[in-house]
């Protein structure tokens, strides 16, 4: 790893002060990006850590939801997310390992936004608000393909606000070895209707199943969906998995998350 | 060079450090604490599991100025204030919980963690709380079956395998 300042501020004005120094990166748990550093494949010239500003941490009920602060730890949404939003609890409690959770960050989970990462799934199901010290940006609208987002360089998630779903679900397909998802899905159900966000799947990153969404609308039951398939044509293939097998996972996670959803 | 001061096993300690020093690095080569071991370097394994403020982390992946005044907790710090082999430390004896012993520090230390928040988990609890630490040595089950010995539950009826 190559060499680097450090610093810590104590306050977004000051991160984002920080961050506009030439090579500057922002730092949250550094459980994705201390290990790119590692192989070279990040090189920042300043590291600017963002858990010691208080105003990114912790969770509460807020204007249109669930409001998490941007370098809230995974550890802490699974333990104190779930009396407003148990699906996304649990979803945080699934992710990694102990270690990773008390260390890896909602907002560097976003960021980074991994084809097989967890929380883009909740974030896109939820239309989900995605707020930096910039602006507010939709879900709709800020996954924009694998490892690839709106946000600019030197912006940070401050927060990412969930509104509440009446009923939902994560159902995660582990990859054992890496801990990541091999496919997820998420789905939650509004009053103005359903939402289906698959992850560890496309090429393209998260993305919306929308004709199960349809389909789901007019009947929340996993037999809604068992006449419906889901197109491989940009799946994911490695050696864990085909486009095919994966699709069909798709079609399956979400059957098994419409069962389970509460 | 920075100088990082932090709480170690209940002493203060400092040591100079560049941006990129490593926790386990400060620990290793900082301070001597060789218990900690590195398995991986990339997140993968556990054996560097380290406590901060009480939380198990990696500590291959953390760099040491962010938990600068931090408090640390290693394998050292888990023998009792005589020497003697701290209670998950002895089940692990006890019950064959390990071989070569380099996954141990890790084990011990998110085992620790494990039954700081749960004091008497199911033997589910520990194979999906141990996850992120890989043994290549005992096949996993005298680790569940020490874990569980030392949250005082009995374990003659876990199967040895
Ligand atoms: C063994 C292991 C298992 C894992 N399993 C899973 C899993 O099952 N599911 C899953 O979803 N993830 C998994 N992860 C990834 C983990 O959740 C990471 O914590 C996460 O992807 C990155 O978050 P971080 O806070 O560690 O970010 P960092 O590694 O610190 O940063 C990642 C990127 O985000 C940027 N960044 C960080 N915070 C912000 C912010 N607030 N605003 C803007 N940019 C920011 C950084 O500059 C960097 O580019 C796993 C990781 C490991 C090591
Ligand atoms: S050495 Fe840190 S997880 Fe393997
Ligand atoms: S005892 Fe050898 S790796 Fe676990």
């Amino acid at each position: 790893m190559h060499n680097f300042d450090f610093v810590k501020p104590a306050s977004v004005a000051d991160a984002v002060a920080a961050l506009s120094t030439e090579g500057a990166q922002a730092l949250g748990g550094g459980q994705t990006l201390i290990a790119t550093m590692k192989q070279r494949l990040a090189d920042p010239a300043v590291l600017v850590s963002l858990t010691g500003i208080a105003d990114l941490q912790g969770v509460c009920m807020g204007d249109g939801g669930l409001h998490v602060g941007g370098a809230t730890p995974h550890a802490v949404v699974a333990r104190e997310a779930g009396k407003y939003y148990p699906a996304l609890a649990h979803l945080a409690g699934g992710i990694g390992d102990p270690a990773v959770r008390n260390k890896g960050t909602i907002g560097g989970s976003l960021a980074n936004n991994d084809p097989a990462a967890c929380y883009p799934s909740a974030a896109l199901a939820s239309g989900a608000t995605i707020v930096t010290n910039r602006r507010k940006i939709a879900a709709d609208d800020y996954f924009q393909g694998m490892f690839s987002t709106a946000l600019d360089e030197g912006e940070i998630i401050t927060s990412v606000v969930f509104p509440i779903p009446e009923k939902a679900s994560y159902v995660k397909f582990n990859q054992p070895a890496s801990r990541f998802a091999l496919t997820g899905v998420f789905v939650a159900k509004y009053a103005g209707g359903v939402r289906v966000a698959a992850t560890g799947a496309s090429n393209n990153g998260v993305f919306r199943w929308k004709a199960a969404e349809q389909a789901l609308s007019a009947n929340f039951a996993a037999s809604a969906i068992a006449g419906l398939t889901v197109d491989d044509a940009d799946m994911i293939s490695d050696l864990h998995g085909t486009p095919a097998y994966r699709a069909n996972l798709v079609k399956v996670l979400a059957g098994r998350a419409v069962s389970a959803a509460t | 060079m920075t100088k990082v001061t932090m709480t170690v096993n209940g002493k203060s300690v400092s040591a100079e450090t560049e941006g990129r020093t490593l926790l386990s690095a400060f620990l290793r080569e900082g301070l001597g604490l060789t218990g900690t071991h590195i398995g991986c370097d990339t997140s993968q394994c556990g054996a560097c599991v380290v406590h901060v403020d009480g939380k198990a982390v990696k500590s291959c992946s953390v760099f040491a100025q962010d938990v600068a005044g931090a408090s640390v907790k290693t394998i050292e710090g888990m023998a009792n204030a005589d020497g003697s082999l701290g209670v998950i430390q002895q089940a692990f004896q006890d019950h064959h919980g390990l071989q070569c012993g380099f996954c141990t520090p890790g084990m011990v230390m998110s085992a620790a963690a494990l039954l700081a928040e749960n004091s008497k988990p199911s033997e589910a609890d520990v194979r999906h709380y141990l996850e992120g630490n890989i043994c290549r040595c005992t096949g996993y089950h005298n680790i569940v079956k020490a874990v569980m010995a030392a949250s005082g539950q009995d374990v003659s009826a876990l199967a040895a395998e």
